[in-house]
């Protein structure tokens, strides 16, 4: 079937492209400065003689480079990232437990900012010369321009210090009792300004994008068939031009996957949210180069994935791309 | 009897860089019930916008009509509030355009577009539009029609396409059929093959068609009565063997001159080709109180430059405006 | 136009209704100039890269130094800004810390624009194998979150000045290699491409001379993008901390004073309006030349 055909070219492909981020993670590795068994241990040089020894043994830093690179791939087969010597851990087990949060922010942010994104563009594209158009233009314009953090931090002060409405910082609090509700309540509260910051990039630039498609949209010759065949205004806008304008918007919004991470690490510094992002900026400060780099490859996943899932996305909305 | 469609002075206004424009400018014709009329004149005399005017499609904002009445079964439809035009549009009145390869819609099935028409007007459930739109894809000739009904319109060729149009034109079985050059964008021979259709279908539905085209050719073949527009305005109308026989305006002898075959047809000479010599006036020259054929006129004298010329309506129902119409 | 053999004589040859044709510069600048949001930035711009300049030099103070205590307010005591959590002038450290902005977010954009525009044209050109193998290194680079990637060498490689500039530079090209590639796999159907090569130029002056100056509107309009983005990024990785400790620049005042925004908010506002005019006035434009350069849209 073409579908199966084409879903096994893209997934091998996506294997490719993280085998080739495993790669670019070996050669990193490599080529800092300095020992690489130090930059393992994190240590800069304070590390005792027997951890190093262990730290060579481990990762076979006396053999061949081909055969390292062999056994840091086949490891990552078997889901081994390495092992950080800061937290102690492995560090397939310290990504996995920050990883819902981070996902959490993310996705709840990339389908906040298309759907508000898309509601603004339809909107302005049918009132051209209304506010909510204007409000469009310069939303995208200042939206784009303010860095992530500033926004977020602004809202912080305006919401959370100056007006106590959300909490300063976390994910949850946990002195929060009771059963699931309250809980649950208590993460939406958490929710609520780290996720407005990083969804306003993305509202400005799926709202100014929606509503130019939209546009054209409603130019074209096929709309104006559908009026000549009597079919309400209402139905023209939301049956007929909708799924229309949405091809260009879904494209975008799935190129933007990595924007929304590299976003995301900034939004979690600033409300101490307890994702990757944090991790990662804790474990740069620690020097802790295997934990790193397997954040690098794992974010790596997760845009792959993201874009996998747009491209199916895409063949629902418009059967154009589908091949047939 | 009374007329189907009656046309009143009707004048459309453009709103144009240059001003306001009378795109179309008093404008009178009726149509009968069956009967199939065309529209003739070269771009950008008026001839869609006629067409888009009487459906109210008029483009938003900068396209109104400023005066004159358009009765459709005895009912102004220029006073009529946009739900009444809707009821009207794809149901009494329906319309097919120039362009197939853009009109139909790509993310809908064209069994599913068809079949739109048909729950929307004659209240049909999902399966019994379904499968009569199935029999219209039939009707209109497109092959194995079960299975192509659910096809996308990027699967189908310009000719398939402009059937398939038609099928959603003629659902409802209107009693008028609007077709805007429907073959201009399409082969010679696929040309012939639609037009061979909408005359049978004509037949089964008893629709009255107005057919618009730039092409003489089309018209000597297929319309009963004809109307040349030039530059917004009326300039001859009539039954077509009259007009094409005897032309009372200098424009219209200037059009059927320049289709060799009509004449040959006709007069069995042999005649070199020709043009009618100028260009149309640009929008901003509509609206003169002179003729605005002057330029481009053999005839032409003072009158025609200081006076729009007034209708002279003939014997046998043919109308000129041309000061000099007895005399073409 | 006038003959150049005549031309002593000027007056009575050029008395005609010839239609002088204008330069395509001439006519990109005029519409330029209309869109007054774009030229209004264009002067706010020129203004930032002055201060950055002079005002270091006439603001003498080091944004090292303790000049006073703590948390002085905005325009008390003399500091415009006010002082932040360790006493340092926030006034010094905006205007030293545009020429940081300054300096990396352009060479960054140059580093860009420079590999981005090199491998899209290389792609654009020559088709076949090499378009497949440079738009899959493309479609790579694409796929590592900048910010992280960024993050990495600057972790693993140090955080100097030229580092970070690296680090933005090497990560953040796809964007000028698509457009670089679409521009030429345009350009290179159309038919004055076909006559140079049919009168037998070299790859090398095809590229160079014939499409690439006509690919350059939509990658000039990128590259005033990317300084913008540049700036962003830079902003970002000393938010985070991981800038050179040698110099102060916005995005490390706001980071450093991150944990006194409860007593002392003015500390994150003033750098964050610093970054936010210069992105925004950059965004503007690049919108203008995009409406400048780009006839397709001039319909609109």
């Amino acid at each position: 079937m073409n579908f199966l055909n084409t879903l096994l070219q893209r997934v091998l492909w996506a294997a490719l492209l993280l085998l080739a981020v495993l790669v670019l993670n070996f050669s990193m590795m490599h080529l800092a400065p300095g020992d690489i068994a130090d930059t393992i241990s994190q240590s800069m040089g304070g590390a005792d003689a027997e951890t190093l020894a262990q730290i060579r043994s481990d990762y076979g830093l006396d053999q061949p480079l081909i055969s390292q690179l062999g056994d840091y791939v086949g490891k990552v087969f078997r889901f081994d990232l390495g092992y950080s010597y800061f937290y102690n851990q492995p560090v397939t087990r310290l990504i996995f437990e920050k990883l819902p949060a981070t996902l959490l922010l993310v996705i709840t942010a990339q389908i906040l900012a298309l759907i508000i994104g898309v509601m603004l563009g339809v909107y302005s594209a049918r009132n051209r010369d209304g506010w909510v158009s204007h409000f469009v233009t310069f939303f995208a314009l200042f939206g784009y321009s303010a860095p992530v953090f500033w926004t977020g931090i602004l809202l912080l002060i305006a919401f959370s210090l100056k007006i106590p409405l959300f909490p300063v910082a976390g994910m949850i609090d946990v002195t929060v009792e009771g059963g699931f509700i309250p809980k649950f309540l208590d993460l939406l509260r958490h929710m609520v300004l780290p996720v407005i910051t990083l969804a306003s990039i993305f509202i400005a630039l799926y709202s100014r994008l929606c509503r130019a498609s939209m546009m054209e949209v409603l130019a074209t010759d096929y709309i104006r068939t559908a009026k000549s065949k009597g079919i309400s205004d209402r139905e023209i806008i939301y049956k007929h031009a909708l799924k229309n304008s949405l091809s260009p918007v879904i494209t975008l919004a799935g190129l933007q996957f990595s924007a929304v991470i590299s976003g995301a690490v900034l939004v979690e510094t600033v409300f101490s949210w307890p994702g990757l992002g944090t991790l990662a900026l804790q474990s740069i400060i620690a020097r802790d180069t295997p934990t790193i780099l397997g954040i690098l490859f794992f974010s790596a996943l997760v845009v792959i994935v993201g874009n996998l899932l747009t491209d199916f996305a895409l063949r629902f909305v418009d059967p154009r791309v589908r091949g047939l | 009897m009374s007329a189907l469609l009656e046309v009143k002075n009707l004048r459309i206004e453009l709103d144009t860089r240059a001003g306001v424009a009378p795109v179309i400018d008093d404008l009178s014709f009726e149509l009968q019930a069956g009967e199939t009329l065309s529209f003739v004149g070269e771009s950008g005399c008026g001839k869609s916008m006629t067409a888009l005017g009487i459906m109210g499609l008029l483009p938003e904002k900068i396209g109104r009509i400023a005066s004159g009445s358009i009765c459709f079964d005895g009912e102004d439809i220029t006073k009529a509030c946009d739900e009444r035009l809707r009821e009207i549009r794809g149901n009494d009145i329906s319309m097919i355009f120039q362009e197939p390869m853009t009109s139909l819609n790509p993310v809908f099935t064209i069994g599913e577009q068809i079949a739109e028409v048909l729950r929307r007007h004659q209240k049909l459930g999902k399966k019994a539009a379904w499968q009569s739109s199935v029999e219209l894809l039939d009707a209109v000739r497109i092959p194995d029609p079960k299975r192509r009904a659910s096809s996308y319109p990027h699967q189908l060729s310009g000719g398939q396409r402009q059937r398939v149009m038609i099928a959603i034109a003629l659902a409802c079985k209107p009693r008028i059929l609007i077709a805007d050059e429907p073959t201009t964008a399409l082969d010679v021979t696929i040309q012939a093959q639609i037009f061979d259709l909408l005359q049978d279908l004509r037949e089964q539905t008893g629709s009255a068609i107005i057919m618009i085209t730039h092409d003489m050719g089309v018209v000597a073949e297929i319309a009963e009565r004809m109307i040349v527009m030039y530059a917004g305005r009326m300039v001859e109308q009539g039954q077509v063997d009259h007009v094409l026989n005897h032309p009372r305006h200098p424009y219209t002898k200037g059009l059927i001159e320049c289709v060799p075959h009509l004449l040959a047809t006709l007069t069995e000479e042999r005649l070199e080709l020709t043009e009618v010599a100028g260009i149309v006036p640009s929008l901003a020259e509509f609206g003169q109180d002179a003729c605005l054929f002057a330029s481009r006129c053999n005839k032409v004298d003072q009158q025609c430059l200081q006076a729009r010329p007034v209708e002279q309506h003939f014997d046998n129902h043919q109308v000129s405006a041309c000061w000099h119409a007895d005399k073409v | 136009m006038s003959d150049t053999s005549n031309d002593g004589a000027k007056s009575s040859v050029t008395e005609t209704n010839t239609i002088k044709a204008r330069h395509p510069a001439a006519d990109a600048i005029s519409m330029f100039v209309k869109n007054r949001a774009a030229t209004v930035a264009l002067f706010v711009l020129i203004l930032i890269v002055i201060t950055g300049i002079i005002g270091p030099m006439v603001y003498t103070t080091d944004p090292f130094d303790m000049v006073w205590a703590p948390f002085s307010p905005p325009g008390q005591e003399g500091f415009l800004f006010g002082t932040d959590y360790l006493g340092r002038d926030i006034l010094a450290g905006i205007l030293h810390g545009t020429r940081v902005s300054l300096l990396v977010g352009l060479s960054a954009a140059l580093m860009t624009v420079f590999i981005g525009v090199t491998v899209g044209a290389l792609a654009g050109f020559f088709r076949g194998w090499v378009e497949e193998v440079l738009m899959r290194i493309t479609e790579f680079f694409q796929v590592l979150p900048t910010l992280l990637f960024s993050m990495v060498i600057v972790a693993l490689f140090g955080p100097t000045l030229p580092i970070i500039t690296i680090a933005i530079g090497v990560v953040s090209w796809p964007a000028v290699a698509r457009i670089t590639r679409a521009e030429f796999l345009r350009i290179r159907e159309l038919e004055y491409v076909t006559a140079s090569r049919a009168s037998g130029s070299k790859n090398a002056k095809l590229m160079f001379k014939v499409i690439l100056p006509n690919a350059l509107p939509p990658i000039i309009v990128q590259a005033a993008l990317m300084v913008g983005s540049a700036i962003l990024f830079e902003a970002g990785l000393s938010f985070l901390g991981l800038t050179d400790p040698n110099v102060v620049s916005w995005g490390q005042i706001i980071g450093s004073n991150r944990p006194y925004i409860l007593d002392a908010s003015y500390t994150v506002t003033f750098p964050g309006i610093a970054i936010f005019i210069t992105v925004l006035c950059l965004s503007l434009v690049g919108d203008g030349l995009n409406d400048a350069l780009n006839p397709k849209l001039r319909q609109r």
